[in-house]
């Protein structure tokens, strides 16, 4: 069965000045999958998502994201994604109920909507007892799950993840990954970068890039038997060996 | 040391990298002295005025001759009649309607008395008072000469002697005033928000669990600035002396010397404000918003202090800048020496003191 | 719409929550007002002057009595020599010194004439050059007291003719210097505040990297910058209002015109304002360097926008420069308007300029503020 493509990426390029970043990667998305995009830092992921969510300009080539074209329909794009940063981008300095409210108002939910999200998110999270609580004073691992389901708000199709473990305990990791396990089955796509390998055993498929180019794609599985290893990390290690 | 020196190099690496702050830095300096130079006065100048000449006769005539021929003045109008003077005002045009009466001259010859009246626009009370006595000393120079047949008794002559700026240049009263704000501010708003900076993003931490003891942290952070500020007083001193041909009478190194006093003055004021500023944005509105204004205002910089109400001269005490104003007057245009100005050294000397004193306090109740 | 209520919601909670700025916001700029408008005039009294006479004669005291009734001057000890008299004004401790010479009354009475010799600290150019004026006028007093005695003992023969200037003062008879300063004070205070703050608005959000978050949501520009704007919009004309208050209960500046016609120009102005703080924030990275940029500009516009020093004593090309400040308007108009009862028709190529101004402002504002790079 032909599965349905949500995110078609062809020849797409980023370069700053000389140095080019993306080089004319090519791949695509498939609806409801757990898609990783793995790379040391500095190979060019967040580039290339950034391109991707619409926030940076293409150099070259085309991408479709949800059907829409990244070039000329940027505010479609927007409105049918999600997305988390690696920088934690709450607001601080307002409260939890404060932030989904705003949050929730940009991307244009009823008051009435935005009530019963407080709500759910809140009892999902179990993060009623600190509701009024400014997000500043959150541990870290509460604020990424609360930044994970304010990107779920406006229920998109695809939410990007840009790196949305980094500094978190490993108990918080995993509990990370049962969330996006549970909006996976719901049907959403899930667009997530790491550099932890172990994460993308996690994943239905992984691409791994390489100074700006993509090396490998496939299931993880089928990764390491292709290079006949036993985990993703040694199957990482070994890309980047032959790239040097 | 061999670690002091290496962390204040970082600091200079934040510093020169960032090319927009640099360019306003060095900028900054050079604008303000062209503008005080070149452009700004405290004098009065080419006012507009109006005249409604209610005689039109011989004598008026040499009288609006020699007002046009003065260089305080512009005679921008001639009005017909009375009820135009509130229009004129109200636009802005003129800021002075000299009147003359219905035969002026003929009551000159008969009644020896003419009357000249002189109505201005005293919103701005300043100008108002200068051009009346500006037309004031016009007419009684043409009475003299009206008058040059008729013996006078004694006069005392008046011979004035300008002291210190002969040509009465109002750059020479700006340029020490320009020095202080500018050194001022950037010493005090660099420092503090280049601490808070480090605060808000966590790296103040990193810093202070580092084997480096906490002072040399903040003497690290503010030992580029006391460079930068120092190269923007080189700068303006330079500029003054070579483009406005301002004097220094007194000595250059203790020029420089009290300049170093003032920006250490100025820095330890910019620690005392990250101490007690949580954020980048509460550091920065401290120093701008609660430091230009004061310093322009209250140091004897634009306005005379003596002028000032008793409590604002004694307010104006405990604003640093006014003591270093003083200090650049003394030496660049009386050529005094530390002998007259150990005074104010001294209360500079006591103000860095006193912020270093209560930023180590503020410091330690925080990390107790 | 609906959109743009929840950003103004949002920029609202934070400048209330802040507890660090809001006594920044409200309190520093309405004390500054309330002192420094006492601070700031050009007006020269108190002056110090000393004397060094030689002479000891009834005449050399009558002079120095003049003087000390004069209230432009406070009269110090006399100095025993000229020496010391400099001194004294190395230190600062005089302004004026007089100097009367041996013989002054002697040389009075035989020749008809005699020298005073007057020294004056001419750091201040402007203040020495109204100092020498007060010490003519006195001189010349002195002058014509004598005349007049020699007159009356001669009769009416040979009467010198005599011009007589009558001064009037109008709209501020008593030449009360803070009626002029309050107002220009109060639009510096207003322009600075919003301007920082408008100024780091965007810019600290790009630090805290919350403004990548916006950026990925279908939020229009203009919807953003209208939301950004309209808070420090509103915070402005409340301190505007507080300020005008206090300029009129506290300070007693009088209101002549229309205090409609204040409103709509401050409304205007202030976008001006706030669409230069957002241009700042969008063309910088780090709040350091926007307070830097905005800090160069409010000096050099507070400078040629004659608040403290007149416009027309500058030369020709420097005139033209302030054209293109705001600043100079409002302060301009703000006076016009309060002091003198300017109406519209007085102040509408003002308002002209200025809204033009505020849309070139928000319109750089709107196409600079880059959702992508």
């Amino acid at each position: 069965m032909e599965r349905e493509k949500i995110i078609e990426v062809k020849d797409l390029t980023k370069s700053f000045g000389d140095f080019t970043a993306v080089k004319s990667i090519t791949f695509d998305v498939y609806k409801g999958e757990i898609f990783g995009f793995l790379g040391a830092n500095g190979a060019g992921k967040t580039t290339a998502m950034k391109m991707l969510i619409g926030i940076s300009t293409p150099t070259s080539g085309s991408a479709t994201v949800g059907g829409f074209n990244v070039f000329t329909q940027a505010d479609l794009v927007k409105r049918n994604i999600g997305y988390m940063s690696q920088k934690f981008s709450m607001y601080d300095d307002l409260t939890i109920k404060e932030n989904i409210t705003f949050f929730g108002g940009i991307y244009g939910l009823s008051r009435k909507q935005i009530k019963e999200k407080i709500k759910q998110v809140l009892v999902e999270l179990d993060l009623e007892q600190v509701a009024n609580n400014l997000v500043g004073s959150l541990p870290l691992g509460w604020k990424q799950k609360l930044a994970f389901s304010v990107a779920l708000l406006h229920e998109p199709k695809i939410v990007f993840l840009d790196e949305p473990t980094g500094g978190v305990d490993p108990i918080t990791r995993r509990q990370f990954w049962e969330l996006i396990y549970a909006e996976a089955n719901k049907g959403t796509t899930i667009f997530v970068t790491t550099h932890y390998m172990d994460e993308a055993e996690y994943c239905n498929r992984v691409s791994i890039m390489v100074d700006g180019t993509i090396e490998a794609l496939d299931t993880p599985k089928n990764l390491k038997e292709q290079f006949n290893v036993d985990s993703m990390n040694a199957v990482f290690l070994k890309l980047a060996r032959n790239i040097e | 040391m061999k670690r002091f020196i290496g962390f204040v190099r970082k600091e200079f690496y934040h510093i020169f990298r960032d090319r927009r702050s640099m360019f306003i830095l060095f900028g900054m300096p050079i604008a303000q002295i062209m503008l005080f130079g070149f452009a700004i006065t405290n004098e009065i100048n080419n006012v507009n005025i109006a005249i409604l000449d209610k005689s039109k006769d011989a004598e008026t005539k040499v009288i609006i001759g020699k007002i046009s021929a003065s260089k305080h003045f512009n005679i921008e109008n001639d009005i017909l009649n009375e009820s135009q003077i509130e229009s004129v005002f109200k636009k802005g045009k003129v800021k002075a309607v000299l009147v003359f009466e219905k035969d002026f001259a003929r009551n000159l010859a008969t009644q020896k008395s003419g009357t000249v009246q002189v109505i201005s626009d005293a919103t701005d009370p300043n100008t108002a008072n200068t051009i009346t006595n500006y037309t004031q000393a016009i007419l009684q120079l043409y009475q003299k000469e009206l008058n040059k047949d008729v013996q006078t008794p004694y006069q005392i002559q008046v011979q004035s002697q300008m002291y210190y700026n002969p040509e009465m240049k109002s750059v020479f009263n700006f340029v020490p005033g320009v020095m202080t704000v500018i050194l001022m501010l950037v010493s005090a708003m660099m420092t503090s928000i280049s601490i808070t900076r480090e605060k808000e993003l966590g790296t103040m931490e990193i810093l202070l669990v580092s084997p480096l003891k906490p002072i040399v942290v903040i003497l690290g952070k503010v030992f580029p600035y006391i460079f930068l500020s120092l190269i923007n007083a080189v700068v303006i001193v330079v500029l003054s002396i070579f483009i406005f041909n301002m004097p220094v009478e007194g000595s250059l190194f203790l020029l420089g010397l009290e300049s170093i006093l003032f920006i250490i003055t100025s820095l330890t004021l910019g620690v005392l404000i990250s101490t007690i500023s949580e954020t980048q944005q509460t550091a920065l509105m401290i120093s701008l918003m609660g430091l230009m204004l004061p310093v322009i205002i209250l140091s004897g910089f634009i306005f005379p202090l003596s002028s000032m109400p008793l409590p604002l001269q004694v307010i104006s005490n405990i604003i640093p800048a006014k003591w270093f104003i003083i200090i650049v007057k003394g030496i660049m245009l009386k050529g005094v020496g530390l002998s007259m100005l150990w005074k104010e050294t001294l209360i500079m000397v006591g103000m860095a003191l006193f912020f270093t004193i209560i930023s180590i306090k503020k410091y330690k109740i925080r990390l107790e | 719409m609906r959109t743009i209520l929840f950003i103004i919601q949002k920029e609202f909670k934070q400048i209330m929550r802040n507890k660090g700025m809001l006594p920044i916001i409200f309190v520093l700029p309405l004390l500054q007002l309330l002192i420094l408008s006492n601070a700031a005039t050009f007006e020269v009294k108190n002056i110090q002057l000393s004397y060094v006479d030689y002479d000891k004669s009834t005449s050399s005291k009558e002079l120095v009595d003049k003087f000390r009734a004069s209230s432009y001057f406070a009269v110090l000890e006399s100095f025993p020599s000229k020496k010391l008299a400099d001194e004294a004004m190395e230190k600062g401790k005089v302004e004026v010194v007089l100097e009367i010479p041996l013989h002054f009354e002697k040389n009075l009475i035989k020749d008809k004439k005699a020298d005073l010799a007057v020294y004056i600290n001419a750091i201040d150019g402007a203040k020495a050059g109204v100092e020498n004026v007060y010490v003519n006028q006195i001189v010349g007093q002195f002058n014509q007291n004598i005349m007049l005695k020699a007159f009356q003992q001669q009769g009416q023969m040979a009467r010198p003719m005599q011009v007589t200037t009558i001064p009037s003062f109008w709209y501020n008879n008593t030449l009360n210097y803070k009626t002029y300063m309050v107002p220009g004070i109060l639009v510096l205070l207003i322009t600075m505040l919003t301007l920082f703050l408008s100024g780091m608005n965007i810019v600290r959000e790009k630090e805290m990297g919350t403004l990548e978050q916006i950026n990925v949501t279908p939020i229009k520009k203009h919807q953003f910058i209208i939301g950004k704007l309209f808070p420090f919009w509103v915070l402005g004309m409340v301190i505007m209002t507080i300020g005008l208050l206090i300029s009129k209960f506290v300070f007693a500046v009088p209101l002549i015109g229309n205090i409609g016609l204040i409103y709509l120009f401050s409304s205007v102005y202030l976008l001006v304002i706030l669409g230069m703080g957002l241009l700042i924030s969008n063309y910088t990275d780090t709040q350091q360097q926007a307070m830097f940029i905005a800090w160069f500009f409010v000096v050099i516009f507070i400078l040629m926008s004659g608040l403290f020093t007149p416009i027309e004593s500058m030369p020709k090309w420097a005139q033209n420069i302030t054209l293109f400040n705001p600043i100079r308007y409002f302060v301009e108009v703000i006076r016009m308007v309060m002091l003198k009862g300017s109406g519209f028709k007085d102040i509408y190529f003002q308002l002209i300029i200025i809204s033009l101004y505020a849309v070139l402002m928000n319109g750089l504002a709107v196409l600079s503020y880059k959702k992508t790079n």
